[in-house]
C-alpha cells in the first residue's frame, strides 16, 4: 500500500516500453514481439486483438515471466509496473508480484485448474501465500469470493474438484482466484473462447462489474473484435509481432485506419446486414523465422502496398488526437529522414 | 464459367424439390452402467427434430455445444445409428438401408470436418486423400485421376503442386480446403459442413467461406450448414434452425430468424453475440446457469429452467415447432 503512495497519480499502471520477446529455434533467437510500447491506465480495459501468432499471449506471458524456460527470452525493453522495471526480477520477487498485484486468467479453463485439489484448495492457496491470515478465515474468504462470481451453492462447490464443474463455472473459479487478492491489473488471455455465446455474455459481464467495483485493470487479448467492442476502452491491433493501430474503441470501429484492422473488420460477417461475399486478406502471416527485417510486415498481403512499404518500417504515431497508426499511407508514419520535405 | 454462372441464375426458383428430409429423428446414446454394465439411460442427443431441405439450399444449424446438431449431422449421413424416425434423401428412405445400399448412397453425401488438423491422414500424400474416395467407387485411368484431382485442388484454391505434399505441411485455412476438396471428388449432392470454419482466423474464415458458396453456386451443391455462431450460420444459411437440448425450438428464414426472433432461446442467443460496434452495446439478455445434461432433461419445454419467460405449463408440456408465420415454425407455448 505505502509503494502506491509514493506513485504519482499521472504514472501508468503498465507501461511497455519498446518489449522484444524472442523464441529460440536452432540456437538462434527470433522475436515474436518486436518493439511493442504501450500503456495500461488504472481503471482501464486495454484490449489487444489479432490474428493467431500475432504475438498477443507471448507479451502477457513476458509480462508476467511465464515465458517457457530456456526457450523464450526478454531480449529487449522495459516493463514497467507502478513505476519499477520488472524485466529483471527473479522468480521470488515475481512471486510476490503474481497473484498479488498482477493475476491471469487462461482461455483453458479444465487445464489451467488443478485436476487433484479441491476447489477450496486452489483458491486459499492463493490468499494464504499473499495474505497473513489464517486457513478458516482464508476458508470464509474463498466461499465469498466464488459468491461474489456468480457460483451458486459456493459452500459446497468449495469442496468439489474442477472436473464437476462446467466449463462456465470453471472460468468464474479461475476468475474468483483472479481476483482473490484484490490484484490492480488482471490480465485475461481469451478468457471466452472456449466458451458458448450465452455464457460468454455471462462472463464479460462478470468481468466489467468485477473492473468496476474493484477498480481494477484489465488487460483483454482476445481475437475476437465483437468481444473487444463490448467493453474495451482501449484497443490495440497486432500483427506479426507489432502493433499497427491503437485508439480508443470508438475511434477504432468508427474510423480505422491501418488496412489491415479494415480487412478484419470487414472480413466478420455482421449479423445485420447482408453479404454476398466477405472481405479477405489474401496470403498469411510470415513465421517468426522470415519477418522482413525492415519495410512493413504486412506489405505482401496489403491490397493498398506501396513500393516504399517493402523498404522504409513504418512508425507508430499518433495521427490526429490519440489514433496511432502504423501505415505508410499517413505522413505521420514516416520516419523524419525519409519524408518527402526532408529529401 | 461465365455461361454456367447464367444458367445457374436464370434458373427459376420454384423448381426446387426437396433434397433431404428428416422426419422425427431421434438419436439416443445409451449410458451403461451397474452390474453387467446394463443400459441404465439414454442420453437424448437429438430427440424427435424434423427438417427439410431444398436442393440448392443451404440450412444452417446453431445452437450451443451439446444441443446434438453434430449429431444430427451424424446421423443423416448415417454414421450413428437413428434411434428413430426417418431420413429421405432424394426420395429414398436411407434410415435403415444397409451394406451395399448404404455404401453406394453415400457417394452422393459428403461431410466437412470442424478440425483440418484431426482430419486428414498425416502419412498420406494430399493427392492421395483426395483421391481416395474416387477409388472407391470408380475405376479410372491414374493418369486421367491424377488430373483430376489437380483440377479439384486448383478450384479449391491451391496450387496443383500440393498434390505431392503431406497435410502438415499446410495452414489451418489450407487444409481446410483440402478437406472440402476431399468432399467434392465424388460430385456429391450434400455436404454437410460440421463447424468447418471454428478453427480458423477471421481472415481466413472469410475466404473459407467464400469459397463454399463460390461452389455452391457453381455445382449446384446443398449444404447443411453446422456452426454455434450465428453469424456465420446466418451469412451461410436460408433457412435457420436453433437447436436446444436436442430439439429444434425455431426454424425460419435466416432474415425473419434475425429481425424477429421468436423463441426466448433465440433472443437470448442473437442479444448475447458481441457486435463488433462499441455503439451497439446494449442491454443484453444474459441467461442464467448452464444447458442441462441431456442425460437428464428437465420435463416438459427444455429450455424452460432458463427461460425468463418461463410459465407453469412450461415445466409440464413440451410444446410441439408450429408454424406461426409463413416460413416459421417455434416451439413455444407463447405462440
Amino acid at each position: 500500500m505505502t509503494s502506491k503512495l509514493n506513485t504519482p497519480a499521472k504514472t501508468p499502471l503498465l507501461e511497455v516500453r519498446n518489449l522484444q520477446t524472442g523464441f529460440k529455434i536452432e540456437k538462434q533467437y527470433y522475436n515474436a514481439v518486436e518493439g511493442v510500447s504501450f500503456k495500461v491506465d488504472r481503471k482501464q480495459i486495454v484490449g489487444i486483438v489479432g490474428e493467431s501468432g500475432c504475438g498477443k499471449s507471448v507479451m502477457s506471458l513476458s509480462i508476467m515471466h511465464l515465458l517457457p524456460k530456456g526457450i523464450g527470452k526478454v531480449r529487449g525493453g522495459e516493463i514497467l509496473f507502478e513505476g519499477t522495471d520488472i524485466v529483471g526480477y527473479n522468480e521470488k520477487k515475481m512471486n510476490n508480484i503474481r497473484g498479488k498485484d498482477i493475476s491471469m486468467i487462461f482461455q483453458e479453463p479444465m487445464t489451467s485448474l488443478n485436476p487433484v485439489f479441491t476447489i477450496g484448495f486452489q483458491i486459499t492457496e492463493v490468499l494464504l501465500n499473499h495474505q497473513d491470515i489464517t486457513k478458516n478465515e482464508a476458508r470464509a474468504k474463498a466461499v465469498t469470493l466464488l459468491k461474489n462470481v456468480g457460483i451458486p451453492r459456493a459452500d459446497q462447490i468449495i469442496d468439489e474438484y474442477p472436473h464437476q464443474l462446467s466449463g462456465g463455472m470453471r472460468q468464474r473459479v479461475m476468475i474468483a482466484m483472479a481476483i482473490a487478492c484484490q490484484p490492480k491489473l488482471l490480465i485475461a488471455d481469451e478468457p471466452t473462447t472456449a466458451l458458448d455465446v450465452t455464457v460468454q455474455a455471462q462472463i464479460l459481464d462478470l468481468l466489467k462489474s468485477i473492473q468496476e467495483v474493484n477498480d481494477m485493470s484489465i488487460m483483454l487479448i482476445t481475437h475476437d473484435l465483437g468481444v473487444v467492442a463490448e467493453i474495451c476502452d482501449v484497443v490495440l491491433v497486432m500483427y506479426a509481432g507489432k502493433i499497427v493501430e491503437r485508439a480508443t474503441v470508438e475511434d477504432l470501429f468508427e474510423n480505422p485506419q491501418h488496412p489491415y484492422t479494415q480487412l478484419l473488420m470487414e472480413a466478420i460477417p455482421k449479423m445485420e446486414e447482408e453479404k454476398e461475399r466477405l472481405a479477405t486478406i489474401e496470403g498469411l502471416v510470415p513465421s517468426v523465422k522470415d519477418m522482413p527485417a525492415v519495410g512493413c510486415r504486412f506489405a505482401n498481403r496489403c491490397p493498398k502496398a506501396m513500393p516504399e512499404c517493402m523498404q522504409i518500417t513504418p512508425l507508430l504515431e499518433d495521427t490526429k488526437g490519440g489514433h496511432e497508426v502504423a501505415c505508410l499511407l499517413y505522413e505521420e508514419s514516416w520516419p523524419k529522414e525519409e519524408r518527402v520535405g526532408a529529401r | 464459367m461465365t455461361t454456367k454462372d447464367f444458367t445457374e441464375q436464370g434458373k427459376p426458383q420454384q423448381e426446387r424439390k426437396n433434397l433431404l428430409e428428416v422426419k422425427n429423428l431421434k438419436t439416443y446414446y445409451p449410458i451403461h452402467g451397474g452390474f453387467f454394465k446394463r443400459v441404465v439411460g439414454n442420453v437424448k442427443a437429438v430427440d424427435d427434430i424434423s427438417f427439410t431441405i431444398k436442393k440448392g439450399e443451404t440450412m444452417g444449424l446453431v445452437g450451443e455445444s451439446g444441443c446434438g446438431k453434430s449429431t444430427t449431422g451424424r446421423t443423416i449421413l448415417r454414421l450413428i445409428k437413428p434411434t428413430g424416425g426417418q431420413i429421405i434423401f432424394d426420395g429414398e428412405d436411407i434410415t435403415r438401408i444397409g451394406g451395399s445400399k448404404l455404401r453406394k448412397a453415400r457417394q452422393d453425401f459428403q461431410m466437412v470436418f470442424q478440425d483440418p488438423y484431426a482430419s486428414l491422414n498425416p502419412m498420406q500424400m494430399v493427392g492421395d486423400i483426395i483421391s481416395e474416395p474416387i477409388k472407391n467407387f470408380e475405376r479410372r485411368d491414374k493418369k486421367e485421376l491424377e488430373e483430376f484431382v489437380k483440377s479439384l485442388l486448383v478450384r479449391v484454391g491451391l496450387p496443383e503442386t500440393a498434390y505431392y505434399k503431406y497435410a502438415h505441411e499446410f495452414s489451418g485455412g489450407q487444409r481446410q480446403r483440402i478437406g472440402i476438396a476431399r468432399a467434392l471428388a465424388l460430385n456429391p449432392k450434400l455436404i454437410i459442413a460440421d463447424e468447418p470454419v471454428s478453427a480458423l482466423d477471421v481472415s481466413v474464415q472469410s475466404q473459407v467461406l467464400n469459397l463454399l458458396k463460390d461452389l455452391q453456386k457453381e455445382f449446384d451443391l446443398t449444404y447443411l450448414f453446422i456452426a454455434h455462431d450465428l453469424s456465420v450460420v446466418k451469412h451461410m444459411s436460408d433457412t435457420i434452425g436453433v437447436m436446444y437440448l436436442g430439439n429444434l425450438v425455431e426454424v425460419a428464414s435466416n432474415k425473419d430468424l434475425y429481425s424477429e426472433p421468436l423463441h426466448p432461446y433465440t433472443q437470448a442467443l442473437i442479444s448475447a453475440i458481441p457486435e463488433p460496434d462499441p455503439k451497439l452495446r446494449k442491454e443484453r439478455i444474459v441467461l442464467q446457469g448452464d444447458v442441462p445434461s441431456p442425460a437428464n432433461p428437465p420435463t416438459g419445454c427444455p429450455f424452460h429452467t432458463r427461460c425468463p419467460m418461463a410459465q407453469e405449463i412450461c415445466s409440464q408440456e413440451k410444446p410441439p415447432l408450429k408454424e406461426v408465420r409463413p416460413g416459421h415454425h417455434v416451439a413455444c407455448v407463447l405462440y
